[in-house]
């Protein structure tokens, strides 16, 4: 008797499903275990980690406030995904949009009124959209991989907003902090439910669900992202220019991710700092594959994960751990539903004798 | 320029491309056999942290070199499992890990931030260490002859051993090789297994010998650049080789600029965002000719296989 894979006739639609769910289960084991082997009770672990940061209105809100930026870039990602489209550079592209958002922010003035915050949403989605579009050009015009270009430009956007902050941007009151001064209430989004920080990013990322839902289902270039996706023969066949997928997919990625960048300068922060990004550019890869690339499945995907980021922060104070094992999480997270994912298109079976030896051997 | 400064340059060179040549190397393997991993920069994290505590503990740098490549294979082993036997996508697995690896490091490497290792004693080769500047290369640390013997292994084993041709072969067509009887995903495993290691004894050598510290953005990118390296050689281990130490020269601008006498006001940002762009540069140069790629790249990769499935 040997455990064999077989590929199932058509790819599981509730595997499709189930699986994210198994990712998450299993993740959650992993966490008890991991608690365990800390030396510490894991059931207080998983209870600061999963269930203390949203026990209050409070909590919710933040919980929801951190899933903002997650459910912006991992929609923007999506659609790039689904055509094989690789921006891993998220994270470099919630950089320049939050630099370009402050940048209006600091020479903002007073009597702008409701522009001002308008004004940086539009110069974070142009900033993340001009870092994307480095990507994009290498890769229609030279065919450098989109991949590591893209990783490259975090880097440099990391070193870029660094410079920014030490140099030119310095708040001179701020006692040689590298931070910008804080931003006017005037810069600042408005809170959506008072005694939170919960701000109008959230409506506007629901919004972006909304509209991904509709480019994809509804549009050409949607369908053609969809086909590429499929069978890339496909769609060469059917004559679709990859440039144009390409430059959609990357386009659209760095303005969600910088509009994501702008919303937690104008949001939480207040100001421009170093660690403006949180690593959110990247923990949203994770969400957009958890999420199936599909808007039901990332606004899910968002709340979990965000889940991790205040779990992570629990555990920091209430544990005495590190705030980095909600990283040790996501990347678990990605690790089972990736292994999950195997069983939507193969299933194991038994099999008995020599005849068929395991298919992967 | 002195002869000092030319010589000190001349180290400090060699001991910032060697991180990437161990990495980039290892990845070249992996390549070769057809499978795509893009974790080195989580493999190299964790090499680097595991290596960091090893030596921290045990006092040797030797236990901390053996324990980075102990934990870069082990992180591999994990990437094979996905990529290899479950025949995962290799670009999604690659970055778990990567995203996964630099979690884990910086999760260990919390009670170590900051930490230094006394540095550890350079090894002088009798005769070329005294050769005049150039005799910078033979007074340095052993890992890096450790990456010159690893270089000529590599060679001899790809293009002078029939082990390396059936490696290359599963690299160009798994299903051929697997027709004639090769076994495609063992063989897949023991050059992946043998990337990773790689990749951790690269993350040892910057938290062990070359630093020696441990923090949290210790590798910040080179992972990355050491994945970019091997496009950049066209899959060719004698211009990784290269690569690694013109991007090692990059690497360490700013004692150039230093050892220059320019007095120039350049941000230091400037300075430490040099390598991430000539990266840029570098790949744009290479791949703008496809059909070289395509000439050298192995033709599966990256592509997931299940022999006789």
């Amino acid at each position: 008797m040997a455990l064999s894979f077989e590929a199932r006739a058509e790819p599981s639609t509730a595997m499709r499903w189930a699986s994210p769910l198994v990712a998450a289960a299993l993740t959650a084991i992993g966490g008890l275990l991991v608690f365990a082997a800390l030396g510490r009770d894991p059931f207080d672990g998983f209870r600061a980690f999963f269930v203390n940061p949203v026990r209050d209105l409070y909590g919710l809100a933040e919980l929801l406030l951190k899933a903002t930026p997650l459910m912006l870039i991992a929609v923007g990602l999506a659609p790039g995904f689904r055509a094989n489209v690789w921006n891993i550079g998220a994270e470099g592209q919630f950089i320049a949009g939050a630099v370009a958002a402050s940048g209006v922010a600091l020479h903002a003035d007073a009597a702008w009124g409701v522009a001002t915050p308008v004004a940086m949403a539009l110069a974070g989605a142009a900033g993340g959209a001009a870092w994307a579009a480095i990507p994009a050009w290498l890769r229609t015009r030279f065919h450098a991989s989109e991949i590591l270009v893209s990783l490259m430009l975090v880097y440099i956007a990391q070193f870029g907003v660094s410079w920014l902050v030490h140099g030119p941007w310095k708040d001179p009151e701020g006692f040689n902090f590298p931070q910008t001064r804080m931003f006017a209430d005037a810069a600042l989004l408005p809170i959506l439910a008072p005694g939170t920080r919960l701000n109008a990013a959230f409506a506007l990322a629901l919004a972006a669900l909304v509209a991904a839902y509709v480019l994809m289902q509804r549009s050409f270039i949607g369908f053609q992202m969809r086909v590429a996706g499929e069978s890339a023969a496909a769609a060469r066949y059917a004559g679709f220019a990859e440039p144009r997928r390409f430059w959609f997919a990357l386009l659209v990625g760095g303005a969600a991710a910088g509009v994501a960048g702008m919303a937690e300068v104008a949001g939480p922060m207040g100001q421009l700092t170093e660690h403006v990004s949180n690593n959110y550019g990247f923990a949203a890869i994770i969400v957009a594959f958890v999420g199936r690339l599909q808007p039901i499945g990332i606004l899910l995907a968002s709340l979990l994960m965000a889940l991790l980021y205040l779990g992570g922060e629990q555990a920091q104070q209430v544990l005495g751990l590190p705030s980095s094992i909600a990283k040790v999480f996501q990347g678990m997270l990605l690790f089972f539903l990736l292994g999950a994912d195997v069983f939507v298109g193969y299933r194991l079976r038994w099999t008995r004798g020599v005849a068929a030896a395991p298919a992967a051997r | 320029m002195s002869e000092t400064i030319l010589a000190s340059i001349l180290a400090a060179t060699l001991a910032a491309g060697t991180p990437l040549a161990l990495a980039a190397l290892g990845e070249l393997v992996t390549e070769k056999s057809g499978v795509l991993n893009l974790g080195t920069e989580g493999t190299m994290a964790v090499g680097a942290i595991a290596g960091f505590a090893a030596a921290w503990h045990s006092g040797s740098t030797v236990v901390g070199a053996l324990a980075g490549i102990a934990a870069g294979a082990a992180m591999a082993l994990l990437f094979a499992f996905l990529a290899l036997t479950l025949a995962a996508n290799q670009v999604a697995s690659g970055l778990a890990l990567s995203i996964f690896g630099v979690g884990l490091a910086a999760f260990a490497g919390r009670r170590y931030e900051s930490a230094t290792l006394p540095v550890a004693a350079r090894l002088r080769i009798p005769g070329l260490a005294d050769l005049p500047a150039a005799g910078a290369l033979f007074d340095a640390q052993w890992p890096v002859y450790a990456s010159w013997l690893a270089y000529a292994a590599i060679v001899a084993f790809l293009y002078r051993s029939r082990a390396g041709l059936a490696l290359r072969a599963i690299g160009e067509s798994p299903q051929a090789a697997h027709a004639i009887g090769y076994p495609v995903i063992r063989i897949r495993y023991a050059a992946t297994l043998f990337g990773g290691a790689m990749a951790g004894f690269a993350g040892s050598f910057l938290s062990v010998f070359h630093t020696p510290l441990w923090s949290e953005g210790l590798v910040s990118g080179r992972g990355w650049i050491a994945l970019a390296l091997v496009v950049f050689a066209t899959w060719r281990p004698a211009r990784v080789l290269v690569g690694a130490y013109l991007f090692g020269g990059v690497m360490i601008a700013q004692l150039f600029v230093q050892g220059s006498g320019w007095r120039v006001e350049v941000p230091s940002q400037l300075l430490s965002a040099l390598p991430y762009a000539a990266t840029i540069v570098v790949l744009v140069a290479i791949s703008r000719n496809p059909a070289a790629i395509r000439l050298h790249s192995p033709a599966s990769l990256g592509k997931p296989c299940r022999p006789g499935a």
